[in-house]
């Protein structure tokens, strides 16, 4: 995948005087993509604003073909219903006719191994639990940009480290992953390109190895100094 | 207390002996007010969802205009439902006037915004945590709407409940459109303001015992259900 899947020209993001997102502008070609930055750089602003979740006061995104997308969010989202049915629920607003529904639903339980919950209420399901469901739901939709907003940010090592394998598998299955994360770790681990923001703007786009072992800028090499002591 | 125990006595040997004047009230009054507040909830809770989770030209003013219309005097509702039904009324020809049907216009017409407001707050609430997800998942906005009146069904059982409260506790518009005719309209409302007016005191309060035990009852069962449904569905 060298060619570049979006192009993002110029985005900006003001709300009253703060620019959230300031003029930024960045190819991106990797299939996995990590971007991280301090507190309030505005990583969850970029990411939504390239799920269309929100709208830019300027710039653009250009996309060479059009990506089907899913995003999965820091805290999962569950109806008041079965797990299974949460799954049901994203494939039915897509159109799938229902027995195709409950066929790839699932499936994608099974792929975050979770057919043995499949008709337990989501909502009283652990927090890892209820991420691996989000996850599934995503998956379900076979999307061709998958989104993540620090999925992992509220779960604990063992859940963390389940979600991982699970972003690892869907991207194995051909999926582009974009997502942010605070845990630089799993930022190497499932990184092929690392974009650095602070303060609304691009720092430095680089590949990961060289991202964690020679930083290019300043503001990245104090930000790995200051996450890993 | 003399005047608290002989209507208690009342009261007792009315519902023990199953007095069929005193069922047929409060019959009818289950009655006409269940179905106004299921004619309401019918009508209310898609519209406070869609003023929830809607974007369209005059929005805020209907929400405004839904949460004064929750005080909405019984009495001016009855009088405008009773133009309307009058024989010389726009809507006279049906002859509804002084029949339960009008009693259940009457209510339902109080009631609706009731629901509907008290609706709109709880998708709200629902609609702050689930928007960003729904959308991600290309929800319309009438689709989030009604996957949230589905998801939220067991808080809005307490706005079906207020709503049901002001119905049956209202005496104002029942009053004017049903016109407390014995056997007919008379539900026990009516017959508790007509009742003390004639100083029959221990069949009025007696009735005012059975008004506050259904509603009692009912909030029970409703608070019971919420409870259940919390830890069945979280």
């Amino acid at each position: 995948m060298s060619a570049a899947w979006l192009a993002v020209d110029r985005l900006s993001l003001t709300e009253g005087s703060t620019r959230i997102i300031d003029d930024v502008s960045l190819q991106l070609d990797a299939q996995r993509t990590v971007v991280l930055g301090p507190n309030g750089a505005g990583k969850s602003t970029l990411l939504r604003l390239i799920h269309g979740l929100l709208h830019p006061t300027g710039g653009s995104l250009r996309w060479p073909q059009a990506l089907t997308q899913a995003m999965v969010f820091q805290r999962p989202v569950m109806l008041r219903t079965t797990a299974l049915a949460n799954v049901i629920y994203g494939l039915k607003l897509k159109g799938y006719p229902a027995a195709e529904c409950e066929r790839r639903a699932r499936a994608a339980l099974a792929h975050v191994d979770l057919e043995a919950l499949a008709k337990r209420p989501a909502r009283l399901l652990s927090g890892g639990e209820q991420q691996r469901v989000a996850l599934a739901r995503a998956w379900a939709l076979e999307p061709e940009l998958l989104i993540l907003d620090e999925p992992t940010a509220s779960l604990d090592p063992a859940s963390s480290r389940e979600v991982e394998r699970i972003i690892k598998a869907i991207a194995a299955s051909g999926a582009r992953i974009l997502m942010t994360t605070h845990n630089l770790g799993q930022a190497r681990r499932i990184g092929e390109e690392i974009v650095f923001i602070d303060r609304g703007r691009i720092v430095e786009q680089t590949p990961v190895e060289q991202f964690f072992t020679q930083p290019q800028t300043e503001a990245a090499q104090r930000f790995l100094k200051e996450e890993i002591p | 207390m003399h005047e608290f125990n002989e209507p208690l006595v009342t009261a007792w040997q009315l519902v023990a002996g199953a007095d069929a004047r005193l069922a047929d009230i409060v019959l009818l009054s289950l009655r006409v007010s269940l179905t106004a507040t299921l004619i309401a909830c019918v009508a209310g809770m898609p519209i406070g969802a869609l003023l929830a989770v809607g974007r369209f030209p005059g929005r805020r003013t209907l929400i405004v205009l839904f949460n004064g219309l929750m005080g909405l005097p019984p009495v001016v509702v009855g009088l405008l439902i009773y133009l309307l039904l009058s024989r010389a009324g726009p809507l006279g020809q049906f002859g509804l006037l002084f029949s339960p049907s009008a009693m259940v216009i009457a209510q339902a017409v109080l009631v609706t915004p009731i629901v509907a407001a008290l609706t709109r707050q709880v998708i709200a609430d629902e609609w702050t945590e689930y928007r960003e997800q729904l959308r991600s998942l290309g929800a319309s906005r009438s689709r989030a709407a009604a996957t949230l009146l589905w998801d939220g069904r067991f808080s809005l059982l307490t706005s079906a409940l207020a709503g049901f409260g002001r119905a049956i506790a209202e005496v104002g518009a029942v009053m004017i459109v049903g016109g407390n005719i014995d056997g007919v309209t008379r539900v026990m409302t009516t017959t508790i303001a007509l009742e003390t007016s004639k100083g029959d005191l221990p069949l009025a309060l007696a009735l005012g015992f059975i008004l506050i035990a259904v509603v009692l009852a009912l909030n029970a069962v409703a608070y019971a259900l919420r409870g259940w449904a919390e830890r069945h569905w979280g």
